[in-house]
């Protein structure tokens, strides 16, 4: 009834014209991003993240969650009709779905990747909603010691499945915790690590590093090539993009596969929508009377992948929202951003705020039905946004960047900060650094730090506290543990083989 | 990129990954540990950064211990396209002071097009002055976010 009712406010909420109007510049832009290889969800995230701090907060994170969970959907679009998926959670539905479109039925893969990306993605949103209050309910009687170990074990699951070395993770992670260090210590004033620089005391703005190291270093990393892709026919018309009604039985457990484990795996920090989608994808081959096939243009190796990485943004909230953990990159931005605005996500966040909450749910609810509506008929339109030129492109990221920076403070010193972030995020990838770690240390950083201090303070100065209290006893345990999977040659060879997928 | 620059670069991405270790130590090590209070600003960085001085030795040793395996070249254009791009941008920003977003960008747009991707110099010239214009109009005018102003006064 409690739920009912929330999502009878939350769509009050988001059937506002403003809202609305936001929702649909959201999902409009995700899906854009999403077509286009090479810009992802974080950078896009990040780059109007600065734009929104004038926004009504309920506005501006029913805009950006549009932007995460529609280029979900965009994101197969190239994967199907240029083999280059669009974004990283769309890589599997190359295999099937660019199989198909040489087979001529480009269409019909199309109009699949958009009913599961609908179907799960709804799915999701309803598990978000029935699964995060009870969660922020158990999480009331959380102390400091409980959140220093639950933001211990969120960062050490996304280390895991950030990178083949753990090592490297780790120590982007560390340097995630340093950069967030920078700055006046709130509890002694102390100034640390400002190297003189005024400018520094305050600490490093978390916009700046997000779209140094995700944007720059993603304009860098595609400027290194000249070429350009082929983009195959776009089929025309809706009758040409639905699928027949052989096609939907054969994806009958597609749609039910990816929704359940799109879920499943978003909650889990670290797990992310490309494992989501790739183990999704093993899974619907694995119980398949035409497993053999797929590979070769089979619809339910399109539909099942794409469901995942819908119904994964409804699992990553749930964390998110309801303990203020985010478990990747993308997900530490819209922390950020809600705590720029003001907010505290956490146990509480549902109870303080359950218009922004539920508004948000029910948004979710009308954004999944209009990228189901601009995803099957204006495919071919969206399609035209491939044409754009990079060398037109590429220079509209950065300008982006740099007005989302310079925005942020007026600050010169800032956008000499993004220079040195982009290229630390340049060598990152070249050097097999994982960002995805950088980003959550620096996001839980403070966080961590404070929840370590104040735990020290309750217990006066013994960590013994950090272990006699079962809760966080419990979480450090499995941290300890997440770090030591490496060690163990079978689990060690699920991790690299994950993460090969990846 | 190339199995060669990651072996290399392990062996000194490590190495100033522990002489940032190093300096976040010496720096903690200045501040206070534990008070009466409890922890101070000394006590986390401290910490952090004894792990990371021992995780960068840890990828350094395990490089040295490594036989050595032939890899890849290096792909030096791949590498010199990125970071022309890197020093353009960066020559862009120094620019906004005494000549404005607005021009700084333009300039930068007009070498992307034009040298990185030899496209004609009257597409580029138009490129860069349509983009750079969009700009000022969608960020300046119409959504008052401001923008580095120069001598010309935009």
């Amino acid at each position: 009834m409690e739920i009912l009712t929330g999502l009878l406010n939350g769509f009050a909420v988001a059937l506002e014209p403003a809202n609305l109007f936001w929702c649909f510049v959201g999902v409009l832009l995700g899906t854009v991003v999403g077509i286009l290889p090479g810009l992802g969800p974080p950078a896009t995230i990040a780059m109007l993240l600065p734009l929104t701090f004038n926004m009504n907060p309920a506005g501006a994170i029913i805009m950006l969650a549009g932007i995460y969970y529609g280029a979900k959907y965009g994101g197969s679009t190239t994967s199907i009709l240029m083999n280059v998926p669009g974004e990283s959670a769309s890589v599997v539905t190359c295999l099937d779905g660019y199989q198909m479109a040489k087979k001529g039925r480009a269409g019909p893969a199309l109009g699949i990747a958009a009913i599961a990306s609908f179907v799960a993605g709804t799915v999701g949103v309803l598990g978000l909603m029935l699964v995060a209050p009870p969660i922020a309910k158990f999480a009331l009687s959380f102390s400091s010691p409980e959140y220093f170990a639950l933001m211990s074990l969120g960062l050490a699951l996304v280390v895991l499945l950030a990178g083949r070395s753990i090592v490297k993770a780790l120590l982007a992670a560390l340097v995630g915790l340093w950069i967030a260090s920078v700055g006046t210590d709130l509890f002694s004033s102390t100034s640390r690590f400002t190297f003189g620089q005024m400018e520094l005391l305050s600490g490093i703005d978390f916009v700046v590093v997000a779209i140094g190291v995700f944007a720059l270093a993603e304009v860098m990393v595609n400027m290194e090539a000249r070429g350009e892709t082929q983009l195959l026919p776009v089929p025309k018309g809706l009758k040409n993009l639905l699928p027949t009604m052989q096609d939907l039985k054969d994806c009958r457990f597609a749609f039910l596969n990816g929704s359940v484990i799109g879920f499943l795996v978003g909650a889990l920090p670290g797990g992310g929508s490309t494992i989501a989608s790739f183990l999704s994808y093993g899974l619907e081959k694995a119980v398949s009377p035409r497993r053999e096939q797929f590979g070769t243009g089979v619809i339910e190796g399109v539909a099942a992948p794409e469901g995942a990485n819908n119904s994964e943004t409804g699992g990553a909230l749930v964390p998110l929202l309801t303990l203020g953990i985010p478990g990747s990159g993308t997900t530490a931005i819209l922390l950020a951003a809600l705590v720029l605005w003001g907010f505290k996500p956490g146990p509480l966040f549902i109870p303080e705020h359950p218009a922004l909450f539920w508004g948000l749910v029910a948004s979710m609810y009308i954004g999944n039905v209009m990228l189901l509506i601009l995803n099957l008929p204006l495919v071919p339109l969206f399609a035209q946004v491939l044409r754009m030129p990079a060398y037109v492109l590429y220079p509209l990221i950065l300008g982006v960047s740099m007005v989302g920076v310079y925005s942020v403070s007026g600050s010169m010193f800032d956008l000499l900060l993004l220079l040195a972030f982009g290229l630390l995020g340049y060598l990152m990838r070249k050097l097999d650094y994982p960002s995805a770690p950088l980003i959550l240390g620096l996001a839980l950083g403070a966080g961590m730090e404070r929840a370590l201090r104040q735990s020290l303070m309750m217990s006066e100065g013994s960590l013994a506290i950090l272990v006699s209290r079962p809760i966080s006893a419990v979480m450090l345990s499995l941290a300890v543990l997440v770090l030591l999977i490496p060690m163990f040659g079978k689990l060690n060879a699920w991790r690299l083989r994950a993460l090969e997928q990846e | 990129m190339e199995d060669r620059t990651r072996k290399s670069g392990d062996l000194w991405s490590g190495v100033a990954l522990a002489a940032l270790g190093l300096y976040i130590i010496v720096q903690a090590r200045q501040w206070e540990y534990l008070g009466p209070e409890g922890p101070g600003a000394g006590f986390f960085p401290f910490w952090y950064g004894v792990a990371m001085l021992g995780l960068s030795a840890l990828l350094v040793v395990s490089h040295l211990r490594r036989r050595s395996v032939r890899g890849n070249a290096i792909d030096w254009a791949r590498l010199g396209r990125a970071f022309s791009t890197w020093f353009a941008l960066a020559a862009s920003v120094a620019l906004f002071k005494p000549l404005g977003f607005v021009v700084g960008f333009a300039l930068l747009t007009y070498f992307i097009v034009a040298v990185m991707y030899r496209r004609p110099l009257k597409t580029a010239a138009l490129v860069a002055v349509a983009s750079a214009a969009g700009f000022y109009l969608v960020f300046d005018l119409a959504l008052g976010v401001p923008l580095p102003v120069g001598i010309l006064g935009f």
